[in-house]
């Protein structure tokens, strides 16, 4: 464990290196540049306002004030596409670095450092965005704020085991990553980010009890929408969960490495 | 510092019959193994001196890059191990995973990051590498406009920008231009005599031969053979020639050097002998001396076409001089068994003092990749002398006539 803390240290400087290349092509041959971090998302938050807010006039109880529903939106929208792009890019690197895997020798978990990294580079840039929106607009929920660091923290530790694990078992069975296309779409939905728990019946909400995201999706919103402290007790089963796949991740990842890149 | 040693190395790779098969393997249904290993390395044991350097040949797909591969470490042993001891630095495929859209000078920066180089460390090796790899401007275009010569160009330059204590290269020199396979190879010899351990796979002879202490010829994922590299060359050349009911013989001579012997036996070469201009059989002559190779071919079965092929070789085993007889259209046509044949190549021996070796085919076209006969190297050994010359340097007697003018 600490030998690979060790190598990938040795390694910062590709580390550090890859994750500006990433950012770099990522608008390599677009001339509006880093702009379309921030339209993408922007771009979403105005489609679920409007059919949400306006057009469906959905009943949102307990959010109230001109920009609340746009807040409470925009705090799931923003931290759900930070755990996408994390768990679906780990479930890929593999694949996508097949070329350099084959050839060149080098640490290969710093693959998932890079890519976390350079998902949290673009989540930086919004949300510092978004930051300075809520201040601006009076709706800054305070010292509360701090408390987003410790969920973000418990997230990516989720967000890197469940990459890391799809993402060996990806190599082997290719069906894992279209499965997972798929999964994560009806993830979104069956999480309270687009509508409050409160407008589920009384008998589906039981059911949420069963997806790890949902009292991590609660802590963004009482943070930032509410401007409360999120309740810690719902962030322990993902926490535990989120160990025990970077473990297990590890663990496979360890086993099957040599095998992985005769299969690449 | 700069030590390989590999131990009982092994590598196969795993097939499974389905993806299925693999997933009943893993969640330990089934209870048999469900695939089944190919192999495509077997029991390779050698070990690497500090400072030497070895040749590993063989032909395409006898496992020279996998062995290579495992020894870097990008691909992992089934059985077996590889300890290396130092840094390595290795050339194992064009381009190194170079990025099409990223200009040369920031590939330049992610190969030397992946070869744990810090920013600033490369910043210093930066100029060293633009005027060593000398593609000019091109060194700030995107690489999908660079040809594959300067890929290798660019490629070779990070890779030996610092020298490393193991240099370890794949071929990849073969797709520079002359002028820069000889830069590079000047600076392998370079880091040669500085005490890097050099390991190198190639198809040339001549690179193996003059760069190489020792050779390993690998044969379809064994270790056949190793040696020095003239007799592993000659064997190589004699093994790719390797035909249904051939033989190939390696005997040591009384001088320690090793005579290969291979072909389908339809003729053979019975006598050779070099005869001066009094018909005397000698083995050292003067140099510019006119001399005669005399080669009595036996024919053991009748053969429609039989060619002599034969070149002089230096100490080093390079070829001074080569040519045969299809080449001079003197092609002898249905050959009965039986008959002798006797050829008489007479020329001027303009070589410089030393000792040669004459290598002879008995083939039935221009190469004797496609019937080969006889081949056979050290068939004869002769001295060159300097008797009645100046002095002079080199392999070659060119003698001038030298103009000075003084204005």
């Amino acid at each position: 464990m600490v030998s690979v803390f060790r190598n990938l240290w040795a390694y910062r400087a590709f580390i550090l290196g890859s994750v500006r290349r990433e950012f770099q092509t990522k608008y390599l041959n677009s001339m509006l540049g880093i702009v379309w971090t921030v339209i993408q998302p922007l771009a979403m938050i105005l489609v679920y306002t409007l059919i949400f807010s306006q057009i469906m006039r959905a009943k949102l109880p307990g959010i109230e004030g001109d920009f609340a529903y746009s807040i409470y939106l925009v705090s799931g929208i923003l931290t759900w596409a930070l755990f996408q792009e994390v768990s679906s890019r780990c479930q890929n690197m593999f694949l996508e670095q097949a070329n350099l895997i084959k050839k060149v020798r080098f640490p290969r978990l710093s693959l998932p450092v890079i890519v976390t990294l350079t998902a949290l580079l673009n989540f930086g840039i919004i949300f510092t965005l978004f930051s300075l929106f809520l201040l601006v607009s009076g709706n800054f929920p305070g010292i509360v704020y701090i408390a987003l660091l410790p969920v973000l923290l418990v997230q990516l530790i989720f967000s890197v085991g469940l990459g890391v694990v799809l993402g060996v078992l990806n190599v082997f069975f290719r069906d894992v990553g279209q499965a997972y296309q798929v999964i994560i779409q009806f993830w979104f939905w069956l999480t309270p980010i687009v509508y409050p728990v409160s407008i589920l019946p009384e008998h589906l909400r039981g059911f949420l009890a069963y997806n790890p995201l949902v009292g991590l999706m609660a802590a963004y919103q009482d943070i930032i929408g509410r401007g409360q402290w999120p309740d810690w007790s719902q962030l322990v089963p993902l926490l535990i969960l989120g160990l025990v796949l970077c473990v297990l991740g590890l663990k496979l990842f360890r086993s099957r490495v040599g095998e992985m890149v005769d299969e690449l | 510092m700069g030590q390989i040693s590999v131990t009982n190395l092994g590598k196969a790779y795993k097939v499974y019959p389905s993806r299925l098969a693999r997933m009943k393997e893993w969640l330990g249904l089934g209870v048999a193994e469900q695939h089944e290993k190919h192999w495509v390395l077997n029991d390779i044991s050698f070990q690497v001196a500090p400072g030497e350097s070895v040749g590993i040949v063989g032909i395409n797909g006898a496992g020279k890059s996998t062995l290579l591969k495992l020894i870097t470490g990008t691909i992992q042993p089934t059985e077996g191990s590889v300890s290396l001891q130092g840094n390595v630095a290795a050339l194992l495929e064009l381009g190194m995973g170079f990025h099409p859209d990223f200009t040369g000078r920031q590939n330049a920066y992610m190969s030397g990051q992946l070869m744990g180089f810090s920013v600033s460390q490369i910043r210093e090796l930066m100029p060293a590498i633009e005027e060593f790899a000398e593609i000019g401007e091109y060194i700030d275009q995107p690489v999908r406009v660079y040809s594959s010569g300067m890929q290798m160009r660019l490629a070779f330059s990070v890779a030996t920008a610092k020298r490393p204590d193991i240099l370890i290269v794949d071929e990849a020199l073969s797709v520079g231009d002359a002028y820069f396979q000889h830069k590079s190879f000047d600076r392998i010899r370079q880091f040669r005599e500085q005490g890097t351990t050099l390991l190198l796979v190639s198809h040339d002879k001549q690179a193996i031969q003059t760069v190489c202490d020792r050779a390993l010829l690998l044969n379809a994922g064994h270790l056949e053979k190793q040696g020095s590299p003239e007799v592993i060359m000659d064997y190589y050349n004699a093994l790719i020639a390797d035909k249904a009911n051939s033989r190939l013989e390696q005997t040591y001579r009384d001088d320690g050097r090793v005579e290969t012997v291979s072909g389908t036996g339809e003729a053979t070469v019975a006598e050779i002998e070099l005869i001066n201009e009094e018909g005397q059989a000698v083995e050292a002559i003067n140099v510019g001396e006119k001399v005669t190779l005399r080669v009595v071919a036996s024919v053991h079965q009748d053969i429609e076409r039989l060619v002599l092929g034969y070149g002089i070789k230096d100490r080093l085993g390079q070829v001074m001089f080569g040519t045969n007889t299809h080449i001079t259209a003197q092609v002898q046509e249905n050959v009965r068994a039986g008959e002798k044949v006797t050829f008489e190549c007479e020329f001027v021996a303009n070589l410089g003092q030393g000792n040669y070796s004459v290598q002879t085919a008995l083939v039935s076209s221009d190469t004797h990749l496609v019937d080969n006969y006889e081949w056979r190297d050290l068939a004869l050994v002769f001295q060159v002398i300097n008797i009645n010359r100046q002095h002079f340097a080199g392999s070659s007697w060119l003698p001038p006539r030298i103009g000075i003018h003084r204005t």
